[in-house]
């Protein structure tokens, strides 16, 4: 799967593409001038410190956000030509902190995945009816179906989110922080069956994560930013390493291959700018 | 599967199509169009000299053997009275079930966007400017000019608001800053509004600070026509953008990404809200509590998770008329109806702010 990347180059072939892409807000550039492309049926991790603009990129990417410049065409056309909802059929998206309005059931939230689907006159057909169920499924949240949203803890209320863009079945899913307010399990669970999906159904996955050992387990492409640039992307093991850590987060972190997969893995080694700062001061004793 | 729809809900499939519907809207809406018209036989029966109810239908149904006067009592003086407050309860009750939902703040009424204060300040302003020395305003300004007036400061007000609130980046409002800026310019509007009054005369402060109360109190059809006819479609369209507002409720994010056009939904959705308000208002004046307690009432009673606009308004309709049947014609004093309004709605908002306080707490 990891040479899937070398397609992306290609404007023609990609699922996704940005080009020019200048994102910001009330005047102020936060990702300026960005060129990427997802291909068909790979799984894309954006990863970068906080504040680094990834969050800003995926909304734009999204539809979400306006572009100052530039375009994202999605499956080769523009999505701001496009209508809102042609673009809610084949993308779907999950925002990093959404809100749903109070009363609602889990049931009723992901039965909202199928409004780009549903017309005055189809409010609730069959099919809706059963993608709603195959993806309370997925996320393991049947029996929940009738509790009312804020009666879920916060890793329920996360698949519960999830659940909803499964119901939307799109070919193509952004994901911005999906395993926030998650354990360790129930993140696993979560890109599992991101992977799954991907792995079976051939759907195209672009999210940010902050887990670079995660990120790297299930990706096939890692992409890093810093500063709104994209400083590094490719396959895990070629983004992943101990200098580009370094570089972007300021991260002293060792990369070892995990047993598995044989993907990198991070161990880090000390708070960079802080151990730094502190090696500095006392010459060197940390030898 | 249960859950999937709320609670109660049936679903009908021909074919390809398919509807829910919640029986209990129904039936809540029969219970609704019942009351109405018991308030509106009530209003035409009781509004000042008591006419029989078989007189009243008699004059519907064009009996030749109705006195003239008692036709003239019912369709020029009390109908116009009647229709005045259907259509303004339904009004301003849409308009706050539209601002509550877009702005999610159940506390968000028309008032917030600055309508309403807007409205009052072009009254009085009529009032004060052309009634001044005169004994109050009276002929062609108090028949046009206030209504007018009253239209003019409402519609001024919210573009103003809207204006300062828009952001060309999101292509969209911002909910939180258009309560804020509503809010000031609601502030704006009523200080205008008071120092107008120190200018007139008592008498006309006093004719001011009736329509500011929300009175329903010599409507003729000059006025109500007008906006009855202004108020059919804008309900309508309502109506028809009901869809959205389940989208609405969410975070923008989560709304447009499920294909919610944003950056029409909301600007249409918050201009019909200005409009019915602005059409409200202009018939009854500020009627207080209406647009806040008919939404939360019809959500509650539907136990739906945004208001249904139907129910909305036949009980916006209902609750303007039966308040002012029983403010200006069963009290033994008569109030504008917006006094009565206030006494019901006050002990709703307190309870209200007590709820959702014991919920974030």
């Amino acid at each position: 799967m990891t040479n899937t990347y070398g397609a992306t180059t290609a404007a023609g072939t990609a699922h996704l593409s940005a080009h020019g892409l200048t994102l910001g807000f009330d005047g102020r550039e936060v990702v300026p001038n960005i060129d990427v492309a997802f291909a068909r049926g790979t799984v894309t991790s954006i990863i970068g410190p906080n504040g680094c603009g990834k969050s800003t990129l995926l909304r734009g990417l999204g539809r979400l956000l306006r572009p100052q410049k530039g375009h994202v065409l999605l499956e080769g056309s523009d999505v701001a030509a496009m209508q809102a909802r042609a673009v809610a059929q084949r993308m779907s998206i999950l925002p990093q902190t959404p809100h749903a309005p109070s009363g609602l059931t889990v049931g009723e939230l992901v039965a909202r995945g199928r409004h780009p689907r549903q017309r005055w006159y189809q409010q609730f057909s069959g099919s809706d009816e059963s993608a709603i169920a195959a993806a309370l499924e997925a996320t393991d949240i049947a029996g929940l179906a009738a509790t009312p949203l804020e009666d879920l803890s916060g890793g329920q209320r996360q698949r519960a989110w999830i659940s909803m863009i499964l119901a939307q079945e799109t070919e193509l899913m952004l994901l911005d922080e999906p395993t926030t307010y998650l354990d360790l399990a129930h993140q696993v669970d979560v890109l599992e069956l991101v992977r799954g999906l991907n792995r079976d159904t051939g759907r195209t996955v672009v999210m940010v994560l902050h887990d670079i050992s995660l990120a790297a387990r299930y990706s096939d492409v890692i992409i890093a930013m810093r500063d709104g640039k994209i400083v590094a992307e490719g396959p895990p093991s070629d983004v992943v390493t101990a200098e580009l850590l370094w570089d972007v987060f300021g991260l002293r972190a060792e990369v070892i291959r995990e047993p598995v997969e044989g993907r990198p893995h991070v161990v880090p080694l000390g708070a960079g700018r802080a151990a730094v700062a502190q090696a500095a001061g006392l010459g060197g004793a940390r030898a | 599967m249960p859950g999937l729809l709320a609670p109660g809900s049936r679903v009908v499939r021909v074919r390809t199509a398919s509807l829910v519907f919640l029986p209990r809207i129904a039936w809540l809406a029969l219970a609704a169009v019942l009351l109405l018209l018991a308030a509106i036989a009530g209003h035409l029966m009781l509004a000042g000299h008591p006419v029989g109810l078989s007189q009243v239908a008699a004059v519907f149904l064009n009996d030749p053997a109705v006195p003239r006067a008692v036709r003239l009592t019912v369709l020029e003086f009390r109908l116009p009275r009647t229709i005045a407050g259907v259509v303004a309860g339904a009004c301003l009750a849409v308009a706050g079930a539209l601002t509550q939902t877009v702005a999610r703040n159940p506390l968000a009424t028309p008032e917030v966007l600055g309508v309403t204060a807007g409205a009052s300040t072009g009254a009085v302003a009529v009032l004060v400017l052309a009634g001044a020395g005169h004994g109050g305003a009276s002929g062609l300004a108090a028949a046009v000019g206030m209504p007018l007036a009253a239209a003019l400061g409402a519609l001024g007000t919210g573009a103003a608001v809207f204006m300062l609130t828009y952001r060309r980046s999101q292509q969209s409002f911002d909910s939180m800053r258009l309560v804020l800026v509503g809010l000031g310019a609601s502030g704006l509007a009523t200080s205008i509004t008071t120092w107008l009054l120190t200018m007139g005369d008592v008498s006309n402060a006093s004719q001011a600070l009736t329509w500011m109360m929300g009175s329903l109190n010599g409507k003729d059809w000059g006025t109500v026509m007008p906006a009855l006819l202004a108020s059919l479609p804008l309900l309508l369209v309502a109506g028809a953008c009901g869809r959205w507002l389940l989208l609405s409720a969410f975070d923008d994010d989560t709304a447009r990404s499920l294909g919610l056009p944003l950056g029409r939904s909301r600007p249409l959705l918050l201009v019909l809200a200005v409009l019915l308000a602005a059409v409200g208002t202009v018939l009854a004046g500020p009627v207080a509590f209406v647009a806040l307690l008919c939404p939360l009432a019809a959500r509650f009673a539907a136990r739906t998770v945004v208001p249904p606009l139907g129910l909305t308004a036949l009980f916006g309709a209902a609750f303007v008329v039966l308040s002012d049947l029983v403010a200006g014609f069963l009290l033994p004093h008569s109030l504008p109806v917006g006094v009565f309004t206030t006494v019901l709605g006050a002990p709703v908002l307190i309870a209200l702010v007590f709820r959702s306080q014991r919920r974030t707490s």
